[in-house]
C-alpha cells in the first residue's frame, strides 16, 4: 500500500505501541498508582483503535460510542481502584505492589 | 507529506514520548505530568480522526477528572513533605524483553494485515448523531452506565471509608 | 346438554365434606367446637345436592350430564390404539337421587351424633371422619369411570375402617375394623382383576366407552365367557362391600363402631355402594353372570334372615337384616328388576338408617345396653322413638302404605316373573321365604324392646326420651318411609315414580347369544330392557306376589305376637326341642368358625411351612454366601495394603517432590505472574503464527 500518506495502519501501529507501553508500565512499576496509570494508557490505546476503525471501517458512529462507553468505564474504574489503593495504604502503610504478597500465604 | 501527516506524526510523537516517560520515570510526579501530555496527544489523534466530541470528552474526563484523581492518589499515599516520591521498578529486564517482543508482534500484525478499509466522510460535527444514537439506539446501555457510575461512586466511598474506620 | 351449573353443584357437593374433614384435621384440636363448621359445610353440600335432584328429576328429566377431562394419554396401547385415560363425573337421575339420599342421611346422622357422641374425647375427629366418608361415597356415586370408582371404593373402605375402629381402645372394635378391611380386600382383588380385563380389552376406564365397545361386538379375549368373567369379577367388589355371601362376615362385627356410624355406613350408604356398582355395570352383564348374581343375592338374603332370628344384640339383628335386604337388591338386579333394585336401595336406606338411629336412641337411653333380653316396655318411656321404629318396621316388612311395600313387591314380582320365564324357581322361593323370616324377626325385635315388662328395672327407670337433635332425624326418616313420596298409588309398585318416571332402564349391550332372550335388543327395540313378554309376566306377577307376601307377613306377625306378647308359645322350649337348628342359627351358620378353622389356620400353617423353608434353606444360603464374602474380602484387603496403597504412596511422593521444587515460582507478586502471562501469550502468538 502507499505507505506515505497517513492511513488506518498508522493509527493502529500507534495504538499498538501505546498498548505495549501501558503493559510495560503495569508490569514494572512498584507504586500501585503508577500501575493504574499504565492501565489508563492501555485503555487509551484501545480507544484509538475504536475510533480509527470507526473512521476507516464501515461501522459508522458505533466505534465512537464504544469509545465513549470505555471512557465512562475508565472513570468508574479509576474511582474504585483509587479507593482500593487508599484502603491498602491504610492496612500496609505503603502502596508498593511488590511488597503486597499475601497471595503467597 | 501533507500537513495532515505532519500533524499526525507530531501528536504521535507527543503521545509515545510522554507515554515512555510515564512508565519509566523514577519520580511519580513526573510520571503524572507526562500522563497529562499523553492524554493531550491522544486527544489530538482523536481530533485528527474526525471524532471532535470524543476528543472534547477525552480532554474533560481524562485530563480534568481521572488525572486529578490519580494525582490525589499519589498525594494521599506518599509522604509528599518528605519528598519520598521516588519509586523503583520490578522485573525490569524480563518485562522489557517481553513487552518489546509483544510490541513487535502486535505492530507486525497491525501493519501486515489487510484491513478492508472504507473511508466514510463525517458531517461537520458528530455531536447531533452521537446524541440521538445514545438516547435512542443505545438508551439501555446509557441508563445502565448511569447506574454503574452511581454504584461505583457509592462503592468507592464505602471502600475508602471502611479503611478509615479500621 | 351440559349445564355448567350442574358441574359446579356436583363439585360443591363432592368437595365440601372433604373440606370439613380438612378443617377438623388441620385445626389439630386447637378449635374446641370445630365440628360445627363441619356440619355447616355438610348443610351447604346438602342444599347443593337438592339443586341437582330438582334439576335432574323435574327440570331436565332424562338428561345425563357428563364432564370429563383427559388425565393421561399414551400414544399407543393395545392394538396401536391411543389410550386416553379420562377422569370425570356423570350426573343422571340415578346419581342425583343417590347423592341426595347420601347427603340427607349423612346430615341427619351428623345431627344425631351431636347428642349421641356428646362427651367423647375424640368428638371432633369423629365428625372429620364422617366428612371423609361422605366425600368418598359421593365420589363413588358421581364418577363416570372404573378407575375413579376404584379409588373412591378404597377411600370408602378406609373411612369405614377408621369409623369401625373409632373406639380402638376396645380390642373388639380394633379387631372388627381389621376384619372389615381384610374381608373387603378379598372382594376388591376380584374387582381389580375385572377392571384390568376391561381396560386391556377396551383401553379405557370410562363406563360409556366400555359399553360402546361391548355393543360394537368386541369382547375380552374374543370370548363371551370372559365377558361373563369380567362381570362376575367386578361384582366380587360388590360382594365384599355390600356384604354378600360368602364375604358377609365383616358387617355384623362392624357394629362395634358408634351406632350413628352403623346407620350411615353399614346400613344406608356404603353397603349400598356395591349395589350401585352393579347398577352401573348392569348393561354389560351376561345371562350367566346375572343368574350368578341372583343366586348369590338370594342365598345372602336367606342365610342372614335365618341368622337374624336368634340374635339377641339389637344391632346384630339389624346388621343381619341389612345383609338380607342387600341380598334382596342384588337378587333384584340379577333377575333384571333394575329400577326396583334402585328403588329398594333408596327406601331401604331411609328406613334402615332410621332403624339404626332408633336403636341408637334406645341404646343411649339404656346407657349402652344392647341386649334385647334386658329391655322391654320402653314404648311408654320413649314414644317418639317407638312410633318411628314401628313405622320403619312396617316398611321393612313390606306392609301396604309404606315405601318398603312398593319396592319389595316390585322385587318379588321380578323374581316371580324371572322364575316363570327361565325356570330358576329357587330364587323366588328363597325370596318369598325371606319375607316370612323378616317379618318375624323384626316384630320379635320390636316386641322384645318396646313391649312387655321391663327386664331390667333399674335401667328402665333411668330411660328417657331422646333430646330434640336425636328425635328429629327419627321423625324425618319415619316420614320418608311412607308411600306418598314415591308414588300416589300405595298398591301399585309399577306406578311408583321411580319406576315410571325417574329411572330410565337401559338396554343391554351384551351379545344376543349370551343374553336372556327376553332382554335382547332386537326383541325390545333397543329402547328398553325388556320385551313385551317380560312386561306381561311382571304385570301378571304383581297380584299373586302381593297376596303371598301379605299372607306371609300376617302369619309371621301372628307368630311373633303368640311368642312374645301373649306367650302362648314358648321360644325357649322350641329352642330346647331343636338344639341343632337353634345353634346353627345362633352361631351364624358357623361361618366365622369355618373361616377361622380353614382359612386363617390354613394360612398360619402355610406360613409356618414357609418360615421353616426360610430358616433352613434361605438362611443357609445367606450364611454360606456371607462366609464366602468374608473370605474374599480378606484376600482383597491384603491386595489393597500391598499394591494399591503402595501405588497411592508412590504418587504422593512424586507430587511432593514436584511441589517442593515448583514452589519457588510462586512469589505471590501479581506482576511476576503477569510477566509469565505475557510470555505465555507470546508463545501462543509464535506457535499459531498464520
Amino acid at each position: 500500500m502507499e505507505s506515505m500518506s497517513v492511513g488506518l495502519t498508522h493509527f493502529l501501529v500507534l495504538s499498538s505501541l501505546l498498548f505495549s507501553l501501558g503493559i510495560y508500565g503495569i508490569l514494572t512499576r512498584k507504586n500501585a498508582v503508577l500501575v493504574l496509570m499504565g492501565v489508563e494508557l492501555v485503555l487509551n490505546s484501545a480507544n484509538i483503535n475504536f475510533i480509527a476503525f470507526s473512521r476507516f471501517g464501515n461501522f459508522g458512529y458505533d466505534g465512537q460510542l464504544m469509545a465513549l462507553f470505555v471512557i465512562v468505564l475508565a472513570a468508574a474504574e479509576a474511582a474504585i481502584a483509587l479507593a482500593i489503593v487508599l484502603n491498602i495504604y491504610k492496612s500496609f502503610h505503603n502502596v508498593n505492589v511488590d511488597e503486597i504478597d499475601k497471595l503467597k500465604e | 507529506m501533507s500537513t495532515y501527516d505532519l500533524i499526525f506524526y507530531l501528536f504521535a510523537a507527543i503521545t509515545l514520548l510522554s507515554g515512555f516517560v510515564v512508565v519509566t520515570s523514577k519520580n511519580i510526579i513526573y510520571s503524572a505530568f507526562s500522563l497529562l501530555f499523553t492524554f493531550f496527544g491522544v486527544t489530538g489523534i482523536y481530533a485528527l480522526l474526525g471524532a471532535d466530541f470524543i476528543a472534547v470528552v477525552q480532554l474533560v474526563v481524562y485530563v480534568g477528572g481521572i488525572l486529578i484523581l490519580l494525582i490525589f492518589g499519589v498525594m494521599l499515599t506518599n509522604k509528599v513533605t518528605n519528598v519520598d516520591l521516588k519509586t523503583g521498578g520490578v522485573n525490569v529486564l524480563p518485562a522489557a524483553i517481553g513487552t518489546g517482543l509483544f510490541a513487535g508482534a502486535l505492530t507486525a500484525i497491525m501493519s501486515k494485515n489487510y484491513w478492508r478499509a472504507g473511508n466514510i466522510t463525517y458531517e461537520e460535527t458528530t455531536i447531533y448523531t452521537l446524541g440521538s444514537k445514545l438516547l435512542l439506539e443505545y438508551s439501555l446501555i446509557f441508563e445502565l452506565l448511569a447506574i454503574l457510575l452511581l454504584v461505583a461512586l457509592v462503592g468507592a466511598a464505602v471502600i475508602a471509608r471502611r479503611g478509615r474506620e479500621s | 346438554m351440559n349445564d355448567p351449573l350442574i358441574l359446579y353443584a356436583s363439585l360443591i357437593t363432592l368437595f365440601l365434606p372433604v373440606a370439613g374433614f380438612a378443617l377438623v384435621t388441620f385445626s389439630l384440636g386447637r378449635i374446641k367446637k370445630v365440628f360445627i363448621g363441619e356440619i355447616s359445610l355438610m348443610a351447604v353440600s346438602l342444599l347443593s345436592s337438592v339443586y341437582i335432584l330438582i334439576d335432574k328429576l323435574f327440570l331436565h328429566p332424562g338428561v345425563t350430564s357428563v364432564f370429563e377431562f383427559s388425565w393421561i394419554s399414551f400414544a399407543t396401547g393395545t392394538g396401536n390404539q391411543p389410550i386416553n385415560v379420562k377422569l370425570g363425573i356423570s350426573v343422571d337421575s340415578v346419581t342425583a337421587i343417590l347423592m341426595f339420599a347420601v347427603m340427607l342421611i349423612s346430615f341427619l346422622v351428623h345431627l344425631f351424633s351431636v347428642e349421641y357422641m356428646h362427651g367423647d374425647k375424640r368428638f371432633n375427629r369423629y365428625f372429620g371422619y364422617l366428612g371423609l366418608f361422605t366425600f368418598s361415597m359421593l365420589g363413588i356415586v358421581l364418577t363416570h369411570n372404573l378407575l375413579m370408582m376404584y379409588i373412591f371404593w378404597e377411600l370408602v373402605g378406609l373411612s369405614s375402617y377408621l369409623l369401625i375402629g373409632f373406639w380402638f381402645e376396645k380390642d373388639s372394635a380394633a379387631d372388627a375394623a381389621k376384619k372389615a378391611f381384610l374381608v373387603n380386600r378379598i372382594g376388591d382383588i376380584g374387582m381389580f382383576l375385572g377392571i384390568l380385563i376391561l381396560f386391556i380389552t377396551y383401553g379405557t376406564f370410562t363406563f360409556s366407552e366400555i359399553f360402546a365397545g361391548i355393543g360394537s361386538g368386541k369382547l375380552p379375549f374374543d370370548s363371551e365367557g370372559w365377558l361373563t368373567a369380567a362381570g362376575i369379577l367386578v361384582f366380587l367388589g360388590a360382594v365384599g362391600k355390600s356384604a354378600q355371601f360368602p364375604l358377609h362376615v365383616w358387617l355384623p362385627d362392624a357394629m362395634e363402631g358408634p351406632t350413628p356410624v352403623s346407620a350411615l355406613i353399614h346400613a344406608a350408604t356404603m353397603v349400598a355402594a356395591g349395589v350401585y356398582l352393579v347398577i352401573r355395570i348392569f348393561v354389560m352383564l351376561t345371562a350367566d353372570a346375572m343368574v350368578f348374581i341372583a343366586v348369590i343375592g338370594a342365598l345372602t338374603a336367606f342365610i342372614s334372615a335365618t341368622i337374624a332370628l336368634t340374635q339377641n344384640d339389637i344391632k346384630k339383628v339389624l346388621a343381619y337384616s341389612t345383609i338380607s335386604q342387600l341380598g334382596y337388591m342384588v337378587m333384584s338386579l340379577g333377575v333384571g328388576a333394575y329400577a326396583f333394585a334402585f328403588f329398594h336401595l333408596i327406601t331401604h336406606a331411609f328406613f334402615k338408617a332410621g332403624l339404626f338411629l332408633g336403636s341408637g336412641s334406645v341404646i343411649h337411653a339404656m346407657h349402652h345396653e344392647q341386649d334385647i333380653r334386658n329391655m322391654g316396655g320402653l314404648r311408654k318411656k320413649m314414644p317418639v322413638t317407638y312410633f318411628s321404629f314401628l313405622a320403619y318396621t312396617l316398611a321393612i316388612c313390606g306392609i301396604p302404605l309404606t315405601s318398603g311395600f312398593l319396592s319389595k313387591d316390585g322385587i318379588l314380582a321380578g323374581t316371580y316373573s324371572f322364575g316363570l320365564l327361565t325356570g330358576h324357581w329357587l330364587i323366588p322361593i328363597l325370596g318369598f321365604s325371606v319375607v316370612l323370616l323378616t317379618a318375624f324377626y323384626m316384630f320379635r325385635l320390636l316386641f322384645k324392646t318396646f313391649h312387655g315388662k321391663p327386664a331390667d328395672l333399674h335401667k328402665y327407670e333411668h330411660a328417657h326420651e331422646s333430646p330434640f337433635l336425636m328425635a328429629m332425624p327419627l321423625v324425618v326418616l319415619a316420614v320418608l318411609s311412607v308411600f306418598f313420596w314415591y308414588g300416589l298409588n300405595p298398591a301399585s309398585p309399577d306406578s311408583a315414580w321411580f319406576v315410571s318416571k325417574w329411572i330410565d332402564v337401559p338396554a343391554k349391550v351384551v351379545p344376543e347369544s349370551s343374553n336372556f332372550s327376553f332382554m335382547n335388543t332386537t326383541a325390545t327395540g333397543g329402547e328398553s330392557l325388556y320385551n313385551a313378554e317380560y312386561t306381561e309376566a311382571q304385570h301378571h306377577a304383581h297380584f299373586p306376589t302381593m297376596i303371598m307376601s301379605l299372607l306371609f307377613d300376617i302369619i309371621a306377625i301372628g307368630l311373633a305376637l303368640l311368642f312374645y306378647i301373649y306367650f302362648k308359645l314358648n321360644s325357649r322350649k322350641l329352642a330346647a326341642a331343636l338344639p341343632a337348628v337353634y345353634n346353627f342359627s345362633l352361631r351364624k351358620w358357623y361361618f366365622d368358625e369355618f373361616y377361622n378353622g380353614v382359612i386363617v389356620k390354613g394360612t398360619l400353617l402355610f406360613s409356618s411351612v414357609l418360615y421353616a423353608f426360610d430358616k433352613y434353606i434361605i438362611d443357609g444360603i445367606v450364611n454360606f454366601s456371607a462366609y464366602l464374602t468374608k473370605l474374599i474380602s480378606r484376600v482383597s484387603s491384603a491386595f489393597d495394603i500391598i499394591f494399591v496403597d503402595g501405588l497411592v504412596n508412590f504418587t504422593a511422593y512424586i507430587n511432593g517432590f514436584a511441589g517442593k521444587h515448583l514452589r519457588r515460582i510462586q512469589t505471590g507478586k501479581v506482576q511476576t505472574y503477569l510477566v509469565l502471562v505475557l510470555f505465555a501469550l507470546l508463545t501462543l502468538i509464535i506457535l499459531f503464527k498464520p
